[in-house]
């Protein structure tokens, strides 16, 4: 059988090596390497398609599994596997790197071939991310991917992008570090235990902990995932790399590099210290809560798009950590679905705002107005977008945020008031701003001439439109293959009763398909 | 061959008899004759690697007081890495400097027969006369550019302090002979354990002046001040080769000594040593941030690796000994191609050395900036490169043996000396050229080489590491 998986993160690296070898210091060929890079990552997202055609949506196993010893003296193995959580993001990896690419054809003028080979190592990191099942491997995608994105930022941003690129950098990998001194700590303790170290991460899950050393290897983890996310306090790098950051950094820092710390909850921290996660899952939760209202209330008054968009990604995240915090199986499934569907507006409301920017060369809310009648096609996707971020049923982020508060709820209800209340907060932002930019009278008159949607604009923008309505329609689609697997995550975690016990009847296992198929009729 | 006391000695005599050689050739040139020198010591350290692979898993003694031990012989393999690495990017660079050539290459290779002996020497008095042929030359090759001021301030400031640091080395061993009876490692070491000497103060000031000795060769704080300006005034490929070649002899003696004569004191030296290091890394990383001279940033950031490599030392573990092994062959290798970049990119009236000069190198000279910037991550650690795992090699040594905290320093240093790296790379990449500075200049092929050879060894350690991290484990299983 083909290794699909190294093939799936290998071939995109293949292809930046491929296109680091064409001569193009004088900016000639730079068409060519346009399309090549897109055809790369076009290439790449079949890949991944592939993959989901012959995923077994019944099996909560990892699939795929490649495994050859790499670093034997540490039971170091190349160790990669996909389940179904994986399976989505790396998916939603592959769907958002060619728009990415798109999103910058006339954007990006100089250093042309650079930019998508980053574009292209960044994809390879980040898919290596979702597969790895070494922690080991896992980390060192993990660091590796900050190298590619250190770059984007730093060369192709705007004005503060050097402040942004080291500020990004020195967060993350303060956060990371520490994570990597617990990953030693545990490999450390299996070699204790057994006799041998070894960095599987299945092995590491059966792993008997003291509670003491768990509390501080779930911080590491923790710390290194919340800044990621990125966990309100810990928000402080996001509007500055987003801000700053190029359209299709952007795209991708919002779209898949926020889910990376998202997904390291539900993958790593929550499954290899379920005592310690059980107790501070509260707390973390609150932190998540005071995320979705603050990032909203912070939202609401900027007058920067993209600054606006960046702190409704905070709010959103928010969400995700909170139905992560729940531990059941709702809350669980609606915090990967969020993800994916954040992934999707968030990216395009990131494209839209960038398509404007673009054209103007400013962001300010209040040089635009009464756009809707210069570029009628731009407002309609752009209202697509906007509607399936703030969670209207029908699209997208309705089917994640409805799971995700009916996890909560089961767990515990006072969470929930806070989320609710982000969700009136978004619709306030979003539609606001909608208001100020589209509505009204042409106020600029230098927005009076704008183009509406290019060919190659579309290119980019109906994908994301088109998914933000199947995901919200079809919801079963993207959570039957998940499904297995966070039941998994769940049991595994084991306090899927919640730590406050309300109502004990409410844990029926099979709560989370009805409620699913309540949301599709 | 009938002598095996020999046996051991052939890595050092290759180098030796190619640095006479190059004296020799030296001596017989014509006056404006320009001879390719860097040939001789190519082919010495080219015999001294094909003796010492000979020589592996035999552990032979020469004269009871040099063992081509796995060890030493991985230590000289590391040695001949960086000394062919220094030829290499010296071509071109001695002449455009105008740098006597002969007496250069004589130097660099004494030297590393000094680093050579010091690896493999078991005997206290012999690491001494070994330790004194490698800093008399390294002192010499610190202002080697006699018309540079910086040059003899740092050399001056280097030979003073090293003086100075000798002697304390010296009264250490006189102080172990007088309780031991004897400078052999072994003897040493038998004679320790034996007895409970631990409150005996004679034992504990030869230890502490024999530390002071080595903290002092290895930069260690507060022995580090000749440092910054040791490395600032010498020639960037000079820097290169003392900020690797000695730290490496140094280290391999210090681990050789520390680790099997004075081990019964481990519980007594350990906890010291455990500060010395976390002050290192922090010293070490904190004031790089401040500088704008890249040499002098480059020297901050190898007094920070000093401090990794203490952790290691500190550790003593089979993990700790075999990532010292391993650490030591990532840094030199990472930090002398990082050293030859900056060498390769000056000129004879300018070193181009300020921070500002690598603004927009990018345009001027990508492949450069390109190889330039793999060296800094992997001095910053971070993956897919060398330097990642030799940090993460170090410090899981640290914690298996329970020193957590020494990690926890060590990876936050880490993050802090990212940023002084990465200020690097944005002027290269993210800065115009100001206006006035001089243009690129034009960079040798043979240096050029160097530096891709250097570079594909980065990543060959930092995405392949197996074969090297088993060599590295085999090396110390032998002895201590």
């Amino acid at each position: 059988m083909m290794p699909l998986l190294t093939l799936s993160w290998a071939a995109p690296l293949a292809g930046a090596l491929l296109l680091l070898l064409i001569p193009n210091r004088d900016g000639k060929r730079d068409g060519m390497i346009r399309w090549l890079a897109l055809a790369i990552s076009l290439v790449a997202f079949a890949l991944t398609l592939v993959l989901w055609a012959r995923f077994d949506q019944g099996s909560s196993e990892f699939q795929f599994v490649e495994r050859v010893p790499w670093i034997p003296a540490f039971g170091i193995d190349y160790y990669v596997g996909l389940d179904g959580i994986s399976l989505m993001l790396v998916v939603l990896t592959g769907f958002l790197t060619p728009i990415a690419l798109l999103s910058s054809w006339e954007g990006i003028e100089h250093k042309v071939k650079e930019f998508s080979v980053f574009i292209l190592a960044l994809h390879a990191a980040m898919i290596g991310v979702f597969l790895s099942l070494d922690l080991f491997l896992f980390y060192v995608f993990w660091d590796a991917m900050l190298i590619p994105m250190y770059f984007l930022i730093g060369i192709w941003g705007y004005d503060q992008r050097i402040y942004a690129a080291i500020k990004f950098m020195l967060y993350t990998m303060a956060g990371s570090v520490l994570m990597l001194i617990a990953i030693l700590g545990l490999a450390y303790l299996h070699s204790d235990a057994t006799g041998s170290y070894t960095f599987d991460l299945l092995k590491l899950y059966t792993l008997q902990i003291a509670p003491e050393t768990q509390r501080w290897f779930f911080l590491a983890f923790t710390l290194a995932f919340a800044i990621k996310v990125p966990l309100f306090p810990f928000h402080t790098w996001l509007p500055d790399a987003h801000v700053q950051a190029p359209t299709a950094g952007s795209v991708i820092l919002a779209g898949v590099l926020l889910k990376m710390g998202t997904y390291g909850l539900v993958r790593f921290a929550f499954p290899l210290f379920p005592t310690a996660a059980a107790e501070f899952a509260p707390w973390i939760a609150v932190l998540a809560v005071i995320g979705i209202i603050y990032g909203a209330l912070v939202a609401m008054v900027q007058p920067d798009m993209k600054k606006l968009v960046a702190y409704s990604s905070v709010s959103h995240l928010g969400f995700v950590v909170l139905g992560i915090c729940a531990m059941n199986v709702q809350g669980v499934q609606g915090a990967i679905y969020q993800m994916l569907a954040h992934g999707v507006s968030t990216g395009g409301l990131f494209l839209i705002v960038g398509m404007l920017s673009d054209r103007r060369h400013t962001r300010l809310i209040s040089e635009f107005g009464g756009l809707k009648s210069v570029m009628p096609r731009l407002t309609a996707a752009f209202l697509i977008i906007t509607l399936a971020s703030i969670g209207m049923p029908g699209l997208n982020g309705f089917v994640g945020e409805f799971l995700i508060m009916l996890g909560a709820f089961r767990w515990d209800p006072r969470y929930v008031v806070g989320a609710g209340l982000g969700v009136i907060l978004s619709a306030v932002y979003m539609l606001w701003m909608f208001q100020r930019v589209y509505y009204g009278e042409v106020t600029h008159d230098k927005n009076a001439k704008l183009a509406d949607l290019r060919p190659r604009e579309w290119a980019a923008a109906a994908p994301l439109c088109a998914m933000a309505i199947v995901m919200g329609v079809f919801p079963m689609l993207f959570l039957k293959p998940m499904e297995p697997a966070v039941r998994k995550v769940v049991e595994q975690v084991g306090f899927s009763q919640p730590v406050r016990v309300q109502n004990p009847e409410v844990k029926k296992p099979e709560g989370g398909k009805e409620v699913v198929l309540n949301v599709q009729h | 061959m009938f002598n095996t006391d020999l046996d051991a000695l052939i890595p050092m005599l290759c180098v030796t008899l190619t640095a006479l050689a190059t004296l020799g050739t030296e001596a017989f040139r014509g006056r404006a004759e320009r001879l390719p020198m860097g040939w001789w010591g190519l082919i010495g350290l080219g015999g001294a690697a094909l003796s010492a692979a000979l020589l592996w898993n035999r552990n032979v003694v020469g004269y009871g007081v040099i063992v081509a031990d796995n060890f030493g012989l991985f230590v000289t393999f590391i040695l001949v890495v960086v000394g062919a690495l220094t030829i290499m990017f010296s071509s071109q660079v001695v002449y455009r400097d105008g740098i006597p050539a002969g007496e250069y290459y004589a130097l660099v290779l004494f030297s590393i027969v000094g680093m050579i002996m010091m690896a493999t020497a078991t005997d206290l008095l012999v690491i001494f006369i070994a330790l004194e042929i490698l800093s008399l030359a390294v002192y010499v090759l610190t202002g080697v550019r006699r018309e540079s001021a910086k040059g003899i301030e740092g050399a001056f400031k280097y030979f003073l302090l090293g003086a100075f640091s000798s002697a304390f080395f010296l009264y250490g061993i006189a102080f172990t002979y007088g309780v031991a009876g004897s400078t052999r490692l072994e003897a040493v070491g038998s004679f320790l354990s034996a007895q409970a000497l631990s409150d005996n103060p004679m034992i504990l000031l030869a230890v502490g002046l024999l530390l002071v000795g080595f903290a002092f060769k290895i930069s260690a704080v507060p022995f580090h001040m000749w440092t910054p300006d040791a490395y600032e005034g010498a020639p960037a490929i000079v820097t290169g080769f003392m900020s690797t070649g000695v730290k490496v002899a140094a280290f391999a003696a210090f681990t050789r000594v520390f680790l099997s004569a004075f081990e019964p004191f481990s519980g007594d030296w350990a906890p010291l040593v455990a500060w010395v290091a976390a002050a290192t890394m922090i010293l070490g990383t904190v004031v790089g941030v401040a500088q704008t001279n890249l040499k002098r940033m480059l020297a901050y950031s190898s007094i920070a690796h000093g401090g990794y490599l203490l952790v290691g030392l500190v550790a003593a573990n089979s993990v700790g000994k075999a990532a010292i092994l391993f650490y030591l062959l990532a840094y030199s290798v990472t930090n002398l191609a990082a050293f030859g970049a900056i060498a390769l990119l000056g000129s004879r009236d300018r070193d181009n050395d300020e921070l500002r000069d690598y603004a927009g190198l990018w345009n001027t000279r990508p492949a450069l900036a390109a190889l330039m910037t793999v060296c800094l991550l992997s001095l910053g650690g971070l993956p897919p490169t060398a330097g990642f795992i030799g940090k993460w090699y170090i410090f899981s040594a640290a914690v298996s043996a329970g020193y957590y905290w020494l990690a926890i320093v060590g990876v936050l240093t880490s993050v802090v000396s990212v940023f002084f790296y990465l200020r690097v790379v944005v002027m290269m990449y993210m800065a115009d050229r100001e206006a006035g500075l001089p243009g690129p200049v034009t960079v040798p092929g043979l240096g050029m080489a160097a530096l891709t050879v250097a570079i594909a060894m980065i990543f060959y350690l930092g995405v392949l590491p197996t074969q090297v991290l088993d060599f590295a484990a085999e090396s110390i299983a032998t002895i201590f």
